[in-house]
């Protein structure tokens, strides 16, 4: 166990390292971020000097060295647009984007598991069809036009929810959240809907294979044989089984919501992280792309190295090498 | 005709999804090919535009004209004909997109598999790695590194499409080459390459029509995502997704109809291609039968 911990703590380094090597080398060669700096008007000397204190005339691997040694120490940069350090920008609109994220995946796995669960026990029902053709249109559908369709019918139209923007927040345990009120509740339904529609549809057919592939299986004869309730058989001794492939890709779906978000962000103005790496992309803001990318990257890493371990602990089957 | 008589078509023929979905992929061929010849007008040529016509709503609404099926945009620019014109692009990128990243993604699964060793190991690495990032962040990143421009975009997403057929071949190909064939081919002193042209690559093509078939309605959503982002295309070849994001600046003074309907064309076109691959998928594989 403790081999294998060390084992995927260095892949999991090399993967961050690799990472920043490509960022780093994708970021140098597009632009040039000294035009970002100095004013317009600026003279050859001037230009000269900003390249110098940026480290930009110096060679690529030193640079190279510049910027991961000064990852490694917490130095993270500083905005070109806010003047501010780009780590700061980016956590201080985190917990609105983790908000999000978070409502759009447990709307998706509650919607999801049931219906998947019913489809897959009824496979030739016409429910369990036009539930499946609901589910293919729902990864069929690009998500940013179904929040620009929410908002016109909902906000514009009707004007029963707020097209953009984060309702109020209040602080829990230190945070600025805005579930804990009514008016956040309010401005966060649309863009939830619309960031879950893709992960539901694909929890859905996840849940229904599964569900017809454990239905074959002898303890589920044997279940129904001793006398269990439907109800029992389905959810104590299908569901759970049938959820193992659901649970790995839970954590490639989180992934997916996070870099959705993005998009998401940018139609109803959401405050949050992915915003910001939109707004920062239109203005070159390099600095925080760099912090934005590395950040998320090791979000990703966590999160699959989770999903690893809470596969081992939900199917005894599967030991960790 | 054997293929009419064949069990593939007696099953499409009953299967309503299939015969749905490659219907939608008929219409989208047709529209893709003879658009320009659909439509009077060109939506890309200033002199055809009159400012007179814009912003009329759809047909069926009050003020609609006929000359304008599905209304008009600030321009005066026909919404139906540029949908046509939208649809050529963003079916054009999916299209080579997919067999870009197919025949790169094959190679790479070719030689990882047969060869085996350090290339192996580097390649698969590399797969590993962009597969635990979603493809959208990555082609995002990527464009917002190169520009715009459909040449980038088909980059981007052959950069990330890759990936899923060199796992996929480099798996067939790993118990392909155990095969008695394989080993025959070898001792007859056949040189490698002839044999992964000859021998192998065919038994480890089937695998991804499938793949090939998702992936071209996967690429049309990505693209459209970043030209929503304005990452994507540029303004003078507006995909699908481009129309969606020029209809949404407008879509707050009730002007629904300039991105709604390139939207529904973006899902009857990704709707129908998702169908008929999962009909392909239920056929192709052999477990199911």
């Amino acid at each position: 166990m403790l081999g294998y911990l060390l084992k995927r703590l260095f892949q999991m380094l090399l993967v961050l390292w690799v990472v920043s090597l490509v960022v780093f080398l994708m970021m140098s060669f597009t632009g040039d971020p000294v035009f970002m700096i100095v004013p317009i008007d600026a003279t050859d000397s001037e230009i000269e000097q900003a390249r110098r204190i940026l480290g930009l005339d110096k060679s690529l691997p030193v640079q190279y060295w510049i910027f991961i040694s000064s990852l490694l120490q917490g130095d993270f940069g500083q905005s070109y647009v806010f003047r501010q350090p780009a780590m700061a920008l980016i956590l201080e609109r985190m917990p609105a984007t983790i908000e999000m994220v978070v409502v759009a995946m447990v709307l998706a796995v509650v919607v999801a598991i049931p219906l998947g669960v019913y489809a897959g026990a009824n496979p030739n029902g016409r429910l369990s069809r036009m539930i499946m053709a609901g589910s293919l249109l729902g990864i069929s559908l690009p998500g940013f036009w179904v929040g620009m369709v929410l908002i016109y019918l909902f906000a514009v139209h009707w004007g029963i929810f707020p097209s953009s923007g984060r309702g109020d927040t209040a602080e829990v345990f230190g945070l600025r959240i805005s579930l804990a009120t009514w008016d956040g509740w309010h401005h966060i339904a649309l863009p939830a809907i619309t960031l879950s529609l893709g992960t539901m549809a694909i929890l859905l057919r996840m849940t229904r294979a599964g569900m017809m592939e454990v239905a074959r299986q002898d303890y589920m004869k044997f279940a129904r044989a001793k006398g269990a309730t439907r109800h029992d058989v389905l959810y104590k001794h299908g569901l759970k089984n049938a959820l193992i492939p659901v649970v790995t890709i839970f954590g490639l779906q989180l992934g997916d919501l996070i870099a959705f978000a993005t998009i998401t962000e940018t139609i109803f103005s959401w405050p949050g992280m992915g915003k910001l790496l939109i707004d920062s992309i239109y203005r070159a803001d390099r600095p925080v792309i760099v912090v934005y990318l590395m950040l998320v990257a090791l979000i990703f890493v966590v999160i699959n190295f989770l999903v690893d371990i809470i596969y081992t602990l939900i199917d005894p089957r599967i030991t960790l090498k | 005709m054997s293929f009419l008589r064949s069990e593939f078509f007696y099953n499409y023929r009953r299967s309503t999804s299939a015969v749905i979905g490659s219907a939608l992929m008929a219409g989208f061929a047709v529209a893709v090919i003879a658009g320009p010849f659909l439509v009077a007008q060109d939506p890309y040529d200033i002199a055809a535009l009159n400012l007179m016509d814009s912003y009329k709503p759809p047909v069926w609404l009050e003020g609609g004209d006929p000359q304008f099926p599905l209304g008009t945009d600030g321009q005066g620019r026909d919404v139906w004909a540029s949908i046509l014109y939208g649809a050529r692009i963003s079916v054009f990128i999916g299209l080579v997109a997919m067999i870009a990243s197919c025949t790169i993604g094959t190679f790479l699964g070719l030689v990882a598999g047969f060869y085996g060793g350090i290339v192996d190991s580097v390649i698969m690495r590399i797969a590993d790695i962009q597969l635990s990032f979603p493809s959208i962040l990555i082609a995002l990143f990527l464009m917002s590194a190169v520009g715009t421009g459909i040449d980038k975009v088909l980059i981007a997403l052959t950069a990330v499409g890759w990936v899923v057929y060199a796992r996929t071949v480099r798996g067939s190909t790993l118990s392909e080459i155990k095969k008695e064939y394989v080993q025959a081919a070898k001792v007859a002193g056949l040189p490698n390459t002839a044999i992964i042209r000859k021998h192998v690559l065919p038994n480890v093509l089937t695998p991804l029509i499938v793949i090939a078939t998702i992936q071209v309605g996967t690429f049309v959503l990505i693209e459209a995502s970043l030209s929503f982002l304005g990452v994507g295309v540029p303004i003078t070849q507006p995909s699908l997704g481009l129309l969606i994001k020029n209809g949404f600046d407008v879509l707050f003074s009730g002007l629904w109809w300039t991105s709604v309907f390139p939207g529904v064309a973006i899902m009857m076109l990704v709707f129908g291609i998702n169908l008929f691959g999962d009909f392909l998928r239920d056929e192709l594989n052999p477990r199911l039968k």
